[in-house]
Protein backbone atom coordinates (compact mmCIF):
# COMPACT_ATOMS: atom_id res chain seq x y z
CA UNK A 1 0.00 0.00 0.00
CA UNK A 2 2.86 2.33 0.85
CA UNK A 3 4.47 1.63 -2.48
CA UNK A 4 1.15 2.34 -4.19
CA UNK A 5 0.85 5.75 -2.52
CA UNK A 6 4.50 6.48 -3.17
CA UNK A 7 4.17 5.82 -6.89
CA UNK A 8 1.00 7.92 -7.17
CA UNK A 9 2.75 10.76 -5.40
CA UNK A 10 5.84 10.42 -7.57
CA UNK A 11 3.87 10.44 -10.82
CA UNK A 12 1.82 13.43 -9.67
CA UNK A 13 5.02 15.26 -8.81
CA UNK A 14 6.47 14.47 -12.23
CA UNK A 15 3.25 15.69 -13.86
CA UNK A 16 3.41 18.90 -11.82
CA UNK A 17 6.91 19.52 -13.16
CA UNK A 18 5.63 19.10 -16.72
CA UNK A 19 2.43 21.07 -16.50
CA UNK A 20 2.37 21.86 -20.20
CA UNK A 21 1.59 18.24 -21.10
CA UNK A 22 -1.48 18.15 -18.89
CA UNK A 23 -2.61 21.55 -20.12
CA UNK A 24 -2.13 20.60 -23.77
CA UNK A 25 -4.59 17.72 -23.41
CA UNK A 26 -7.07 20.04 -21.72
CA UNK A 27 -6.78 22.66 -24.46
CA UNK A 28 -7.22 19.91 -27.01
CA UNK A 29 -10.44 18.87 -25.28
CA UNK A 30 -11.73 22.45 -25.25
CA UNK A 31 -10.87 23.13 -28.88
CA UNK A 32 -12.35 19.89 -30.23
CA UNK A 33 -15.59 20.47 -28.33
CA UNK A 34 -15.80 24.09 -29.52
CA UNK A 35 -15.25 23.10 -33.14
CA UNK A 36 -18.46 21.10 -33.39
CA UNK A 37 -20.92 24.01 -33.14
CA UNK A 38 -18.83 25.80 -35.77
CA UNK A 39 -19.07 22.82 -38.06
CA UNK A 40 -22.70 22.00 -37.47
CA UNK A 41 -24.41 25.31 -36.78
CA UNK A 42 -25.64 27.13 -33.72
CA UNK A 43 -29.26 25.88 -33.45
CA UNK A 44 -29.77 25.23 -29.75
CA UNK A 45 -32.02 22.19 -30.15
CA UNK A 46 -29.46 20.50 -32.37
CA UNK A 47 -26.58 21.38 -30.03
CA UNK A 48 -28.45 19.95 -27.07
CA UNK A 49 -28.94 16.72 -29.04
CA UNK A 50 -25.29 16.26 -29.94
CA UNK A 51 -23.71 17.58 -26.72
CA UNK A 52 -23.32 14.27 -24.82
CA UNK A 53 -21.79 12.49 -27.79
CA UNK A 54 -19.46 15.34 -28.69
CA UNK A 55 -18.23 15.84 -25.13
CA UNK A 56 -17.68 12.12 -24.66
CA UNK A 57 -15.86 11.56 -27.95
CA UNK A 58 -13.64 14.58 -27.26
CA UNK A 59 -12.92 13.19 -23.78
CA UNK A 60 -11.89 9.83 -25.30
CA UNK A 61 -9.48 11.52 -27.68
CA UNK A 62 -8.07 13.85 -25.04
CA UNK A 63 -7.52 11.00 -22.58
CA UNK A 64 -5.68 9.10 -25.29
CA UNK A 65 -3.25 11.93 -25.99
CA UNK A 66 -1.33 11.37 -22.78
CA UNK A 67 -1.45 7.56 -22.80
CA UNK A 68 1.70 7.22 -24.88
CA UNK A 69 3.76 8.73 -22.07
CA UNK A 70 2.20 6.56 -19.35
CA UNK A 71 5.06 4.06 -19.41
CA UNK A 72 7.36 5.44 -22.12
CA UNK A 73 9.41 7.89 -20.03
CA UNK A 74 9.92 5.33 -17.25
CA UNK A 75 10.88 2.78 -19.87
CA UNK A 76 13.48 5.06 -21.43
CA UNK A 77 15.32 5.91 -18.21
CA UNK A 78 15.20 2.35 -16.88
CA UNK A 79 12.87 3.07 -13.96
CA UNK A 80 10.39 0.56 -15.28
CA UNK A 81 12.89 -2.29 -15.10
CA UNK A 82 13.69 -1.37 -11.50
CA UNK A 83 9.97 -1.45 -10.76
CA UNK A 84 9.67 -4.89 -12.30
CA UNK A 85 12.53 -6.12 -10.10
CA UNK A 86 11.24 -4.53 -6.90
CA UNK A 87 9.65 -6.73 -4.20
CA UNK A 88 6.28 -4.96 -4.61
CA UNK A 89 4.09 -6.74 -7.17
CA UNK A 90 4.28 -4.92 -10.48
CA UNK A 91 0.48 -4.89 -10.74
CA UNK A 92 0.29 -2.66 -7.66
CA UNK A 93 2.76 -0.19 -9.16
CA UNK A 94 0.89 -0.26 -12.47
CA UNK A 95 -2.37 0.50 -10.64
CA UNK A 96 -0.66 3.45 -8.98
CA UNK A 97 0.52 4.77 -12.32
CA UNK A 98 -2.98 4.37 -13.76
CA UNK A 99 -4.50 6.26 -10.85
CA UNK A 100 -1.97 9.05 -11.27
CA UNK A 101 -2.75 9.16 -14.99
CA UNK A 102 -6.44 9.49 -14.26
CA UNK A 103 -5.83 12.23 -11.69
CA UNK A 104 -3.82 14.25 -14.19
CA UNK A 105 -5.73 13.59 -17.40
CA UNK A 106 -9.18 12.25 -16.49
CA UNK A 107 -10.20 14.32 -13.51
CA UNK A 108 -9.48 17.70 -15.18
CA UNK A 109 -11.78 16.64 -18.03
CA UNK A 110 -14.54 15.86 -15.53
CA UNK A 111 -14.15 19.30 -13.96
CA UNK A 112 -13.97 21.12 -17.29
CA UNK A 113 -16.88 19.30 -18.95
CA UNK A 114 -19.75 21.28 -17.32
CA UNK A 115 -18.22 24.55 -18.44
CA UNK A 116 -18.04 23.28 -22.01
CA UNK A 117 -21.52 21.81 -21.64
CA UNK A 118 -22.81 25.37 -21.20
CA UNK A 119 -21.77 26.06 -24.79
CA UNK A 120 -24.30 23.42 -25.79
CA UNK A 121 -27.09 24.83 -23.64
CA UNK A 122 -27.37 21.77 -21.40
CA UNK A 123 -29.54 22.09 -18.31
CA UNK A 124 -27.96 22.07 -14.84
CA UNK A 125 -29.35 18.60 -14.22
CA UNK A 126 -27.91 17.24 -17.48
CA UNK A 127 -24.56 18.82 -16.63
CA UNK A 128 -24.61 16.99 -13.31
CA UNK A 129 -25.30 13.67 -15.03
CA UNK A 130 -22.56 14.44 -17.56
CA UNK A 131 -20.06 15.02 -14.77
CA UNK A 132 -21.14 11.85 -13.01
CA UNK A 133 -20.87 9.77 -16.18
CA UNK A 134 -17.40 11.18 -16.90
CA UNK A 135 -16.40 10.59 -13.28
CA UNK A 136 -17.27 6.91 -13.66
CA UNK A 137 -16.12 6.64 -17.27
CA UNK A 138 -12.73 8.36 -17.47
CA UNK A 139 -11.08 5.87 -15.05
CA UNK A 140 -12.15 3.13 -17.47
CA UNK A 141 -10.37 5.01 -20.24
CA UNK A 142 -7.16 5.18 -18.18
CA UNK A 143 -7.41 1.49 -17.23
CA UNK A 144 -7.98 0.15 -20.74
CA UNK A 145 -5.51 2.67 -22.10
CA UNK A 146 -2.83 1.32 -19.79
CA UNK A 147 -3.11 -2.09 -21.47
CA UNK A 148 -2.68 -0.50 -24.89
CA UNK A 149 0.20 1.69 -23.68
CA UNK A 150 1.99 -1.34 -22.24
CA UNK A 151 1.49 -3.38 -25.41
CA UNK A 152 2.82 -0.67 -27.71
CA UNK A 153 5.78 0.21 -25.48
CA UNK A 154 8.86 0.62 -27.65
CA UNK A 155 7.02 -0.47 -30.80
CA UNK A 156 7.57 1.61 -33.92
CA UNK A 157 4.51 3.65 -34.86
CA UNK A 158 3.32 3.13 -31.30
CA UNK A 159 1.10 6.22 -31.10
CA UNK A 160 -1.20 5.40 -34.00
CA UNK A 161 -1.16 1.72 -33.10
CA UNK A 162 -2.25 2.60 -29.57
CA UNK A 163 -5.36 4.35 -30.83
CA UNK A 164 -6.14 1.49 -33.20
CA UNK A 165 -5.96 -0.98 -30.31
CA UNK A 166 -7.68 1.05 -27.64
CA UNK A 167 -10.47 2.98 -29.37
CA UNK A 168 -12.63 -0.08 -30.23
CA UNK A 169 -12.42 -1.15 -26.58
CA UNK A 170 -13.61 2.31 -25.48
CA UNK A 171 -16.93 1.88 -27.29
CA UNK A 172 -18.95 0.46 -24.35
CA UNK A 173 -17.81 3.31 -22.09
CA UNK A 174 -18.75 5.80 -24.80
CA UNK A 175 -22.19 4.25 -25.32
CA UNK A 176 -23.12 4.14 -21.64
CA UNK A 177 -21.49 7.46 -20.80
CA UNK A 178 -23.08 9.49 -23.55
CA UNK A 179 -26.25 7.41 -23.23
CA UNK A 180 -26.63 8.38 -19.57
CA UNK A 181 -26.81 12.07 -20.44
CA UNK A 182 -29.12 11.46 -23.39
CA UNK A 183 -31.44 9.31 -21.30
CA UNK A 184 -31.59 12.01 -18.65
CA UNK A 185 -32.34 14.72 -21.20
CA UNK A 186 -35.08 12.50 -22.64
CA UNK A 187 -36.52 12.09 -19.14
CA UNK A 188 -35.86 8.35 -18.96
CA UNK A 189 -33.53 8.48 -15.98
CA UNK A 190 -29.82 7.80 -16.19
CA UNK A 191 -29.65 5.20 -13.41
CA UNK A 192 -29.38 2.14 -15.64
CA UNK A 193 -26.60 3.60 -17.75
CA UNK A 194 -24.65 4.83 -14.77
CA UNK A 195 -24.83 1.51 -12.95
CA UNK A 196 -23.65 -0.30 -16.08
CA UNK A 197 -20.81 2.19 -16.33
CA UNK A 198 -20.00 1.45 -12.70
CA UNK A 199 -20.00 -2.28 -13.45
CA UNK A 200 -17.58 -1.70 -16.34
CA UNK A 201 -15.37 0.31 -14.00
CA UNK A 202 -15.36 -2.48 -11.41
CA UNK A 203 -14.48 -5.01 -14.11
CA UNK A 204 -11.70 -2.73 -15.38
CA UNK A 205 -10.22 -2.13 -11.93
CA UNK A 206 -10.13 -5.87 -11.42
CA UNK A 207 -8.69 -7.04 -14.75
CA UNK A 208 -6.92 -4.17 -16.49
CA UNK A 209 -3.89 -3.77 -14.14
CA UNK A 210 -3.30 -7.49 -14.43
CA UNK A 211 -3.38 -7.44 -18.24
CA UNK A 212 -1.24 -4.29 -18.37
CA UNK A 213 1.32 -5.93 -16.08
CA UNK A 214 1.48 -9.02 -18.31
CA UNK A 215 1.96 -6.76 -21.34
CA UNK A 216 4.70 -4.78 -19.56
CA UNK A 217 6.58 -7.97 -18.72
CA UNK A 218 6.57 -8.89 -22.40
CA UNK A 219 7.93 -5.48 -23.34
CA UNK A 220 10.67 -5.71 -20.69
CA UNK A 221 11.81 -9.23 -21.69
CA UNK B 1 -3.50 -41.69 -25.01
CA UNK B 2 -2.10 -39.49 -27.73
CA UNK B 3 0.78 -37.34 -26.72
CA UNK B 4 -0.59 -33.94 -27.74
CA UNK B 5 2.52 -32.16 -26.65
CA UNK B 6 4.46 -34.02 -29.30
CA UNK B 7 2.57 -32.05 -31.94
CA UNK B 8 3.12 -28.81 -30.07
CA UNK B 9 6.61 -28.63 -31.50
CA UNK B 10 6.83 -26.93 -34.90
CA UNK B 11 9.14 -29.68 -36.22
CA UNK B 12 6.51 -32.38 -35.84
CA UNK B 13 3.51 -30.18 -36.60
CA UNK B 14 4.91 -28.99 -39.93
CA UNK B 15 4.64 -32.37 -41.71
CA UNK B 16 1.32 -33.13 -39.99
CA UNK B 17 -0.17 -29.85 -41.23
CA UNK B 18 1.22 -30.62 -44.67
CA UNK B 19 -0.59 -33.96 -44.70
CA UNK B 20 -3.86 -32.58 -43.32
CA UNK B 21 -4.52 -29.40 -45.24
CA UNK B 22 -5.36 -30.98 -48.64
CA UNK B 23 -8.07 -33.07 -46.97
CA UNK B 24 -9.67 -30.03 -45.41
CA UNK B 25 -9.41 -28.16 -48.70
CA UNK B 26 -11.18 -31.06 -50.45
CA UNK B 27 -13.90 -31.09 -47.79
CA UNK B 28 -14.32 -27.33 -48.16
CA UNK B 29 -14.80 -27.69 -51.91
CA UNK B 30 -17.33 -30.50 -51.47
CA UNK B 31 -19.38 -28.66 -48.84
CA UNK B 32 -19.22 -25.49 -50.87
CA UNK B 33 -20.54 -27.24 -53.99
CA UNK B 34 -23.40 -28.79 -52.03
CA UNK B 35 -24.13 -25.51 -50.24
CA UNK B 36 -24.21 -23.53 -53.48
CA UNK B 37 -26.48 -26.11 -55.08
CA UNK B 38 -28.97 -25.76 -52.23
CA UNK B 39 -28.63 -21.95 -52.12
CA UNK B 40 -29.47 -21.47 -55.77
CA UNK B 41 -31.42 -24.51 -56.97
CA UNK B 42 -33.17 -26.11 -54.01
CA UNK B 43 -34.08 -23.25 -51.67
CA UNK B 44 -37.34 -21.69 -52.90
CA UNK B 45 -37.84 -18.02 -53.70
CA UNK B 46 -38.79 -16.05 -50.62
CA UNK B 47 -42.25 -14.55 -50.86
CA UNK B 48 -41.21 -11.30 -49.17
CA UNK B 49 -37.63 -10.69 -50.20
CA UNK B 50 -37.66 -12.43 -53.58
CA UNK B 51 -34.32 -13.75 -54.76
CA UNK B 52 -32.40 -11.13 -52.80
CA UNK B 53 -32.51 -13.18 -49.65
CA UNK B 54 -29.99 -15.65 -51.16
CA UNK B 55 -27.21 -13.41 -49.84
CA UNK B 56 -28.01 -14.93 -46.44
CA UNK B 57 -26.24 -18.12 -47.50
CA UNK B 58 -22.88 -16.39 -47.30
CA UNK B 59 -23.62 -13.47 -45.02
CA UNK B 60 -24.61 -15.50 -41.97
CA UNK B 61 -21.88 -18.19 -42.29
CA UNK B 62 -19.25 -15.46 -42.83
CA UNK B 63 -20.41 -13.65 -39.67
CA UNK B 64 -20.34 -16.89 -37.69
CA UNK B 65 -16.86 -17.69 -38.95
CA UNK B 66 -15.47 -14.26 -38.13
CA UNK B 67 -16.67 -14.56 -34.52
CA UNK B 68 -15.67 -18.19 -34.20
CA UNK B 69 -12.15 -17.58 -35.52
CA UNK B 70 -11.66 -14.78 -33.00
CA UNK B 71 -12.62 -17.21 -30.22
CA UNK B 72 -10.20 -19.82 -31.58
CA UNK B 73 -7.45 -17.17 -31.64
CA UNK B 74 -8.20 -16.36 -28.01
CA UNK B 75 -8.11 -20.09 -27.23
CA UNK B 76 -4.62 -20.39 -28.76
CA UNK B 77 -3.61 -17.24 -26.91
CA UNK B 78 -4.66 -18.77 -23.59
CA UNK B 79 -2.79 -21.98 -24.41
CA UNK B 80 0.27 -19.98 -25.40
CA UNK B 81 0.25 -17.98 -22.17
CA UNK B 82 -0.31 -20.97 -19.87
CA UNK B 83 1.94 -23.58 -21.52
CA UNK B 84 4.36 -21.20 -23.24
CA UNK B 85 4.19 -23.18 -26.49
CA UNK B 86 5.63 -21.62 -29.63
CA UNK B 87 3.09 -23.20 -31.95
CA UNK B 88 0.04 -21.52 -30.40
CA UNK B 89 1.27 -18.04 -31.28
CA UNK B 90 1.92 -19.15 -34.83
CA UNK B 91 -1.60 -20.60 -35.04
CA UNK B 92 -3.10 -17.28 -33.88
CA UNK B 93 -1.02 -15.41 -36.44
CA UNK B 94 -2.12 -17.85 -39.14
CA UNK B 95 -5.80 -17.46 -38.28
CA UNK B 96 -5.98 -13.67 -38.00
CA UNK B 97 -5.99 -12.75 -41.73
CA UNK B 98 -8.69 -15.31 -42.50
CA UNK B 99 -10.81 -14.06 -39.60
CA UNK B 100 -10.41 -10.46 -40.72
CA UNK B 101 -11.37 -11.48 -44.26
CA UNK B 102 -14.58 -13.13 -43.04
CA UNK B 103 -15.43 -10.08 -40.94
CA UNK B 104 -14.95 -7.93 -44.04
CA UNK B 105 -17.08 -10.28 -46.15
CA UNK B 106 -19.79 -10.19 -43.53
CA UNK B 107 -19.84 -6.39 -43.71
CA UNK B 108 -19.70 -6.37 -47.51
CA UNK B 109 -22.57 -8.83 -47.94
CA UNK B 110 -24.47 -7.06 -45.18
CA UNK B 111 -24.24 -3.82 -47.16
CA UNK B 112 -25.35 -5.53 -50.36
CA UNK B 113 -28.28 -7.02 -48.49
CA UNK B 114 -29.17 -3.77 -46.80
CA UNK B 115 -29.41 -1.69 -49.98
CA UNK B 116 -32.34 -3.52 -51.60
CA UNK B 117 -34.05 -4.49 -48.30
CA UNK B 118 -33.67 -1.37 -46.18
CA UNK B 119 -32.82 1.13 -48.88
CA UNK B 120 -29.42 1.96 -47.40
CA UNK B 121 -25.95 0.48 -47.78
CA UNK B 122 -25.28 0.82 -44.13
CA UNK B 123 -27.70 0.60 -41.22
CA UNK B 124 -26.62 0.95 -37.61
CA UNK B 125 -28.06 -2.41 -36.76
CA UNK B 126 -26.66 -3.99 -33.59
CA UNK B 127 -25.24 -7.01 -35.39
CA UNK B 128 -23.64 -5.04 -38.21
CA UNK B 129 -22.14 -2.54 -35.77
CA UNK B 130 -20.66 -5.30 -33.60
CA UNK B 131 -19.27 -6.94 -36.72
CA UNK B 132 -17.61 -3.66 -37.67
CA UNK B 133 -16.03 -3.42 -34.23
CA UNK B 134 -14.88 -7.04 -34.50
CA UNK B 135 -13.24 -6.11 -37.79
CA UNK B 136 -11.42 -3.26 -36.00
CA UNK B 137 -10.26 -5.71 -33.32
CA UNK B 138 -8.81 -7.98 -36.02
CA UNK B 139 -7.05 -5.02 -37.62
CA UNK B 140 -5.61 -4.02 -34.23
CA UNK B 141 -4.26 -7.53 -33.69
CA UNK B 142 -2.71 -7.69 -37.15
CA UNK B 143 -1.25 -4.18 -36.90
CA UNK B 144 0.31 -4.81 -33.49
CA UNK B 145 1.81 -8.21 -34.31
CA UNK B 146 3.26 -6.96 -37.59
CA UNK B 147 4.77 -3.87 -35.94
CA UNK B 148 6.82 -5.94 -33.48
CA UNK B 149 9.94 -7.40 -35.07
CA UNK B 150 10.74 -10.10 -32.54
CA UNK B 151 8.27 -12.91 -33.37
CA UNK B 152 8.15 -14.30 -29.83
CA UNK B 153 7.30 -10.90 -28.41
CA UNK B 154 4.79 -10.31 -31.18
CA UNK B 155 3.08 -13.61 -30.33
CA UNK B 156 2.83 -12.79 -26.64
CA UNK B 157 1.59 -9.24 -27.20
CA UNK B 158 -0.91 -10.59 -29.74
CA UNK B 159 -2.09 -13.17 -27.21
CA UNK B 160 -2.90 -10.41 -24.72
CA UNK B 161 -4.76 -8.41 -27.37
CA UNK B 162 -6.76 -11.49 -28.37
CA UNK B 163 -7.69 -12.29 -24.77
CA UNK B 164 -8.60 -8.70 -23.87
CA UNK B 165 -10.62 -8.57 -27.09
CA UNK B 166 -12.51 -11.77 -26.43
CA UNK B 167 -13.48 -10.55 -22.96
CA UNK B 168 -14.71 -7.33 -24.53
CA UNK B 169 -16.63 -8.77 -27.47
CA UNK B 170 -19.73 -9.75 -25.42
CA UNK B 171 -19.61 -6.43 -23.56
CA UNK B 172 -19.39 -4.55 -26.84
CA UNK B 173 -22.20 -6.60 -28.37
CA UNK B 174 -24.41 -6.01 -25.34
CA UNK B 175 -23.69 -2.29 -25.24
CA UNK B 176 -24.31 -1.86 -28.96
CA UNK B 177 -27.59 -3.74 -28.62
CA UNK B 178 -28.62 -1.51 -25.74
CA UNK B 179 -27.65 1.58 -27.73
CA UNK B 180 -29.61 0.27 -30.71
CA UNK B 181 -32.83 -0.33 -28.82
CA UNK B 182 -32.54 3.05 -27.15
CA UNK B 183 -32.28 4.81 -30.48
CA UNK B 184 -34.91 2.61 -32.09
CA UNK B 185 -32.95 2.24 -35.27
CA UNK B 186 -33.52 -0.49 -37.79
CA UNK B 187 -34.67 -3.41 -35.70
CA UNK B 188 -34.84 -5.71 -38.70
CA UNK B 189 -32.32 -8.42 -38.19
CA UNK B 190 -30.66 -10.30 -40.99
CA UNK B 191 -30.93 -13.67 -39.32
CA UNK B 192 -34.64 -13.21 -38.67
CA UNK B 193 -35.32 -13.83 -42.33
CA UNK B 194 -39.00 -14.49 -42.85
CA UNK B 195 -40.13 -18.09 -42.37
CA UNK B 196 -36.80 -19.83 -42.17
CA UNK B 197 -37.47 -22.95 -44.20
CA UNK B 198 -35.51 -26.11 -43.44
CA UNK B 199 -33.89 -26.05 -46.88
CA UNK B 200 -32.60 -22.56 -46.12
CA UNK B 201 -31.18 -23.77 -42.84
CA UNK B 202 -29.47 -26.63 -44.65
CA UNK B 203 -27.96 -24.27 -47.18
CA UNK B 204 -26.63 -22.01 -44.43
CA UNK B 205 -25.29 -24.96 -42.49
CA UNK B 206 -23.48 -26.41 -45.50
CA UNK B 207 -21.95 -23.06 -46.41
CA UNK B 208 -20.88 -22.62 -42.78
CA UNK B 209 -19.22 -26.04 -42.88
CA UNK B 210 -17.51 -25.10 -46.15
CA UNK B 211 -16.14 -21.88 -44.62
CA UNK B 212 -15.11 -23.81 -41.55
CA UNK B 213 -13.14 -26.38 -43.53
CA UNK B 214 -11.69 -23.58 -45.65
CA UNK B 215 -10.47 -21.77 -42.52
CA UNK B 216 -8.86 -24.91 -41.13
CA UNK B 217 -7.13 -25.68 -44.44
CA UNK B 218 -6.03 -22.05 -44.80
CA UNK B 219 -4.64 -21.77 -41.27
CA UNK B 220 -2.76 -25.08 -41.60
CA UNK B 221 -1.32 -23.96 -44.91
CA UNK B 222 -0.35 -20.55 -43.60
CA UNK B 223 1.12 -21.89 -40.38
CA UNK B 224 3.52 -23.98 -42.48
CA UNK B 225 4.85 -20.83 -44.11
CA UNK B 226 5.11 -19.14 -40.71
CA UNK B 227 6.99 -22.13 -39.25
CA UNK B 228 9.47 -22.04 -42.13
CA UNK B 229 9.97 -18.29 -41.77
CA UNK B 230 10.64 -18.53 -38.05
CA UNK B 231 12.59 -21.77 -37.84
CA UNK B 232 14.81 -21.30 -40.85
CA UNK B 233 17.96 -21.89 -38.82
CA UNK B 234 16.71 -25.12 -37.25
CA UNK B 235 18.38 -28.31 -38.36
CA UNK B 236 15.17 -30.14 -39.19
CA UNK B 237 14.25 -27.58 -41.85
CA UNK B 238 17.38 -28.47 -43.83
CA UNK B 239 16.41 -32.16 -43.72
CA UNK B 240 12.94 -31.59 -45.22
CA UNK B 241 12.38 -33.34 -48.55
CA UNK B 242 11.10 -30.15 -50.16
CA UNK B 243 14.39 -28.44 -49.33
CA UNK B 244 16.49 -31.00 -51.25
CA UNK B 245 17.24 -30.62 -54.88
CA UNK C 1 -35.85 -26.05 -59.93
CA UNK C 2 -36.28 -22.31 -59.55
CA UNK C 3 -35.06 -21.03 -62.88
CA UNK C 4 -36.61 -21.25 -66.33
CA UNK C 5 -33.56 -20.04 -68.20
CA UNK C 6 -29.96 -18.95 -67.70
CA UNK C 7 -30.96 -15.30 -68.14
CA UNK C 8 -33.47 -15.64 -65.32
CA UNK C 9 -30.79 -17.23 -63.17
CA UNK C 10 -28.41 -14.33 -63.71
CA UNK C 11 -31.09 -11.70 -63.21
CA UNK C 12 -32.01 -13.12 -59.75
CA UNK C 13 -35.44 -11.56 -59.94
CA UNK C 14 -33.96 -8.08 -60.20
CA UNK C 15 -31.50 -8.59 -57.35
CA UNK C 16 -28.69 -9.77 -59.65
CA UNK C 17 -26.28 -6.97 -58.76
CA UNK C 18 -26.62 -7.58 -55.03
CA UNK C 19 -26.62 -11.37 -55.07
CA UNK C 20 -23.80 -11.73 -57.57
CA UNK C 21 -21.92 -8.87 -55.94
CA UNK C 22 -21.97 -10.80 -52.65
CA UNK C 23 -21.14 -14.24 -54.02
CA UNK C 24 -18.63 -12.92 -56.55
CA UNK C 25 -16.67 -10.80 -54.09
CA UNK C 26 -16.68 -13.61 -51.52
CA UNK C 27 -15.23 -16.16 -53.89
CA UNK C 28 -12.81 -13.67 -55.41
CA UNK C 29 -11.58 -12.78 -51.91
CA UNK C 30 -11.11 -16.43 -50.93
CA UNK C 31 -9.28 -17.07 -54.19
CA UNK C 32 -6.99 -14.08 -53.67
CA UNK C 33 -6.28 -15.19 -50.11
CA UNK C 34 -5.28 -18.69 -51.19
CA UNK C 35 -3.04 -17.30 -53.94
CA UNK C 36 -1.35 -14.89 -51.51
CA UNK C 37 -0.74 -17.69 -49.02
CA UNK C 38 0.62 -19.91 -51.77
CA UNK C 39 2.97 -17.15 -52.89
CA UNK C 40 4.12 -16.57 -49.32
CA UNK C 41 4.91 -20.26 -48.87
CA UNK C 42 6.70 -20.53 -52.22
CA UNK C 43 8.76 -17.39 -51.55
CA UNK C 44 9.85 -18.63 -48.13
CA UNK C 45 10.75 -22.03 -49.51
CA UNK C 46 12.74 -20.54 -52.38
CA UNK C 47 14.65 -18.27 -49.99
CA UNK C 48 15.42 -21.14 -47.63
CA UNK C 49 16.57 -23.38 -50.47
CA UNK C 50 18.92 -20.71 -51.69
CA UNK C 51 20.24 -20.18 -48.17
CA UNK C 52 20.82 -23.91 -47.70
CA UNK C 53 22.51 -24.26 -51.08
CA UNK C 54 24.86 -21.41 -50.22
CA UNK C 55 25.65 -23.05 -46.89
CA UNK C 56 26.41 -26.37 -48.54
CA UNK C 57 28.62 -24.76 -51.13
CA UNK C 58 30.56 -22.89 -48.49
CA UNK C 59 30.96 -26.12 -46.57
CA UNK C 60 32.20 -28.04 -49.62
CA UNK C 61 34.65 -25.33 -50.54
CA UNK C 62 35.97 -25.31 -47.03
CA UNK C 63 36.38 -29.10 -47.12
CA UNK C 64 38.13 -29.15 -50.52
CA UNK C 65 40.63 -26.52 -49.49
CA UNK C 66 41.79 -28.63 -46.63
CA UNK C 67 44.82 -30.74 -47.62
Amino acid sequence: MNAFIAIVRRDLLLAARRKSEVLTALFFFMIVVSLFPLGIGPETAMLRRIAPGVLWVAALLAAMLSLGRLFATDHQDGTLEQMALSPTPLAVLVSGKVLAHWLTSGLPLVLLAPVLGLQFDLSARALGVLMLSLLLGTPILSLIGAIGAALTLGVRGGGVLLSLLVLPLYIPALIFGAGAVEADVAGLGAGGHLSLLGALLALGVFFAPWAATAALRIALD
Amino acid sequence: MINWFKFASPASFYPLAGKLWPWFAALATAFCAAGLWISFFVAPTDFQQGEGYRIIFIHVPASWMSMFIYCVMAFWAAIGITFNTRLSGMMSAALAPTGALFAFLSLWTGALWGKPMWGAWWVWDARLTSELILFFLYLGYIALTSAIDDPRRADKAGAIVALVGVVNVPIIYFSVKWWNTLHQGASVSLTKAPSMATTMLWGMLLMALAFWMYSIAMSLYRVRAIILEREHHAGWVAELPEMQR
Amino acid sequence: MNWGSAAEFFAMGGYGLYVWGSFGVTFAALLIETQLARKRFADTRRLLRRELAADREALNEHASRRP
